[in-house]
């Protein structure tokens, strides 16, 4: 191993997905939302609170895939700005009575700048580096949460509990009903948020980022300060999809948050395929979904399953849920040709 | 004074744990380009492997020698049966694959050898080392191995043909396959090599943190940190970054107020990233320049 600096070609950590390639198209998208709404009336109330769980996660994961699949940056610390989020809701809405509508922007808010302040260091790092970076933060969350001083706010270990929202105006829906369609608003909103996000100057100037930086910033792209918003956005997203989880499970406690959470958010962005929006909804019910089914296969051996499952996933469509959304889309564009 | 020496003493002892296992870090680093998160699992495995044949009679070193050898070939298997397929998938597809394979070696190991805890033998006995409390005799032949693999490797690397290949196959893999060297194999041999150094590393800690199949999680975070402050191209900076945590964290949890058990790693994890952002290629790594 020479002293010498070692030079190697530009290695693109994350593929250059073209902003066209991100979303579905119109059509399908009207398609996918009917049968969200429609879901709730035929579903039974388990199901439907494991969809609005599925919605939450996938809120997460797209935070995540803005963050990677947009900007090229890397965080294996989403489980840290979650848990913010969910605190913040859990806090206000509990010690300060706040309506639990109210909570999510403020909960978006303070992730976004704790997002940005974190991005400010993390500037400097990137790949492994930055991973180690957020990972570290991911670690430390749940210890912090733990802490003496916070406790009269956090409730230490043992975690705050929140009561769950009825509908309003004497709606005639449970309140699984209720929170599944509350939910799937919110969604809707910050999906079409990240749409138009990615299409706007500054997803343009985040795509610049992440296919070239030292190009981009000749371009007159300011990288610093679109690295930190990139951060900022995620972070406050993921912040949002932790304030209405801490409103759907009605508990929130430090050892929900741990790695794993972070873990399974990244899983969930692989199988959905990196930088293909709709994917982060397949890549949640993917994460949430198949745990089980790997329980259900094998009880003692269901980690062992779970690896199996992820693999076969990963050899088949190593590109994710958005290499079989093109495939689809190939055979569907044949069949009509015929 | 004297506390401050015994917590330095302590440091090493416990950065002794995680030099071992950096070193098998920066190994798969070299010959794959990436972190591999299931590293601690192979070594966990590996060192079940030898506990179940010294349960079935045989002397430590025999055992010790053929899980070595198990841990060799198992490492080149995996690669050439599950990574070799995935190596044109994007490198997030493939980080996936790693924790898919964790996910399988911790949940098949827990249910060969269940998740109690198991005494494990030391080559090198407990009685303290030179007359001294904090650092036991089998803590000082940890240190003395990691430091013969270092010298190993860098000999394996520096003066024989294969380590030659290697590096090139790393470094250049293209002009590598055009003077000869067949480049995938190298990978795979790399993942052996990996795999074997863990296997002695997760032999020598199962003494200190026990037996079970989730023995590794918190060496390996440790491990990733030490890599990753010496500067992931560095053997040796891989070792002294095991070192410098070991004695950082134990530092931490004595002086700053506040710090229990519980901040321990989130402090030793800042305070890489604060080495990180000042000098981003770690501390004894090569800075890498892009060609543009």
């Amino acid at each position: 191993m020479s002293a010498a600096e070692e030079v190697v070609a530009e290695g693109q950590a994350v593929e250059a997905v073209p902003k066209r390639a991100m979303t579905l198209g119109a059509g399908t998208s009207l398609l996918v939302l009917a049968a969200l709404v429609l879901l709730p009336l035929v579903a039974k109330n388990f199901i439907i609170f494991q969809m609005t769980m599925v919605l939450i996660y996938g809120l997460a994961v797209l935070a995540l895939n803005i963050l990677t699949g947009g900007s090229g940056q890397f965080s294996l610390g989403q489980s840290a700005f979650y848990a913010i989020g969910a605190y913040a809701s859990a806090i206000l809405m509990e010690d300060f009575g706040v309506n639990y509508a109210l909570t999510l922007p403020i909960a978006g808010l303070i992730c976004f700048a704790v997002g940005y302040l974190f991005g400010q260091p993390a500037l400097r790092l990137s790949g492994v580096y930055l991973a180690l970076a957020t990972f570290a933060l991911a670690t430390a969350m749940p210890q912090l949460l733990k802490l003496g001083y916070f406790e009269k706010w956090t409730g230490g270990v043992q975690g705050l509990v929140v009561t769950k929202p009825d509908a309003p105006f004497g709606l005639p829906m449970s309140q699984d009903m209720w929170l599944y369609y509350f939910t799937l608003a919110v969604t809707l909103a910050i999906y079409i948020f990240s749409v138009n996000l990615l299409r706007s100057r500054s997803g343009r100037a985040f795509m610049a980022i992440r296919d070239n930086e030292i190009a981009a910033s000749s371009m007159g792209v300011n990288v610093a300060l679109y690295k930190t918003l990139a951060f900022g956005v995620s972070a406050g997203i993921t912040g949002i999809a932790g304030g209405l989880s801490a409103i759907a499970v009605q508990f929130v406690a430090p050892d929900s948050y741990t790695i794993a959470l972070a873990i399974s958010l990244f899983l969930g962005m692989v199988v959905g395929g990196v930088g293909w929006l709709p994917g982060s909804f397949v890549g949640a019910a993917f994460i949430i979904f198949v745990p089980n089914i790997a329980e259900g296969i094998s009880k003692g051996l269901s980690g062992a399953v779970f690896g199996v499952l992820l693999f076969l996933v990963i050899y088949l469509v190593p590109h994710g849920a958005r290499q079989v959304a093109i495939v689809s889309q190939q055979l569907l564009g044949k069949l009509r040709k015929n | 004074m004297e506390l401050f020496t015994n917590q330095i003493l302590a440091g090493i002892s416990t950065g002794a744990i995680y030099a071992c296992m950096a070193l098998a870090v920066v190994m798969i680093y070299q010959a794959i380009d990436h972190l591999n998160f299931a590293q601690g699992e192979m070594a966990m495995f590996s060192t079940f492997i030898s506990w179940q044949l010294m349960q079935w009679g045989m002397p430590y070193w025999v055992a010790f020698v053929l899980t070595l050898a198990f841990s060799f070939a198992g490492g080149i298997v995996i690669e050439r049966a599950l990574f070799k397929p995935l190596a044109k998938a994007p490198i997030l597809t493939q980080v996936a694959g790693f924790i898919a394979l964790f996910s399988i070696i911790n949940s098949c190991a827990g249910l060969i050898w269940d998740f109690t805890i198991k005494q494990y033998p030391t080559p090198f006995g407990s009685s303290p080392f030179l007359g001294s409390q904090l650092i036991s005799t089998h803590q000082a032949g940890m240190i003395g191995v990691t430091v013969l693999m270092l010298f190993g490797l860098f000999f394996f690397f520096q003066y024989t043909r294969m380590g030659l290949a290697m590096r090139a196959a790393a470094s250049l893999p293209e002009s590598a396959r055009l003077v000869g060297i067949n480049t995938s194999w190298m990978i795979a041999l790399g993942w052996g090599m990996a795999a074997a150094i863990g296997a002695v590393a997760g032999m020598l800690i199962a003494p200190v943190v026990f037996l079970e199949p989730n023995m590794m999680g918190g060496v390996l975070i440790y491990g990733f940190a030490a890599a990753v402050l010496g500067g992931l191209t560095s053997p040796l900076g891989a070792v002294i970054g095991g070192f410098l945590v070991g004695i950082f964290e134990n530092l931490a949890g004595t002086y700053i107020p506040g710090v229990g058990n519980e901040l321990k790693l989130p402090i030793a994890l800042a305070l890489i990233i604060t080495v990180l952002v000042v000098k981003p290629a770690g501390l004894f790594g090569r800075p890498i320049v892009k060609r543009v």
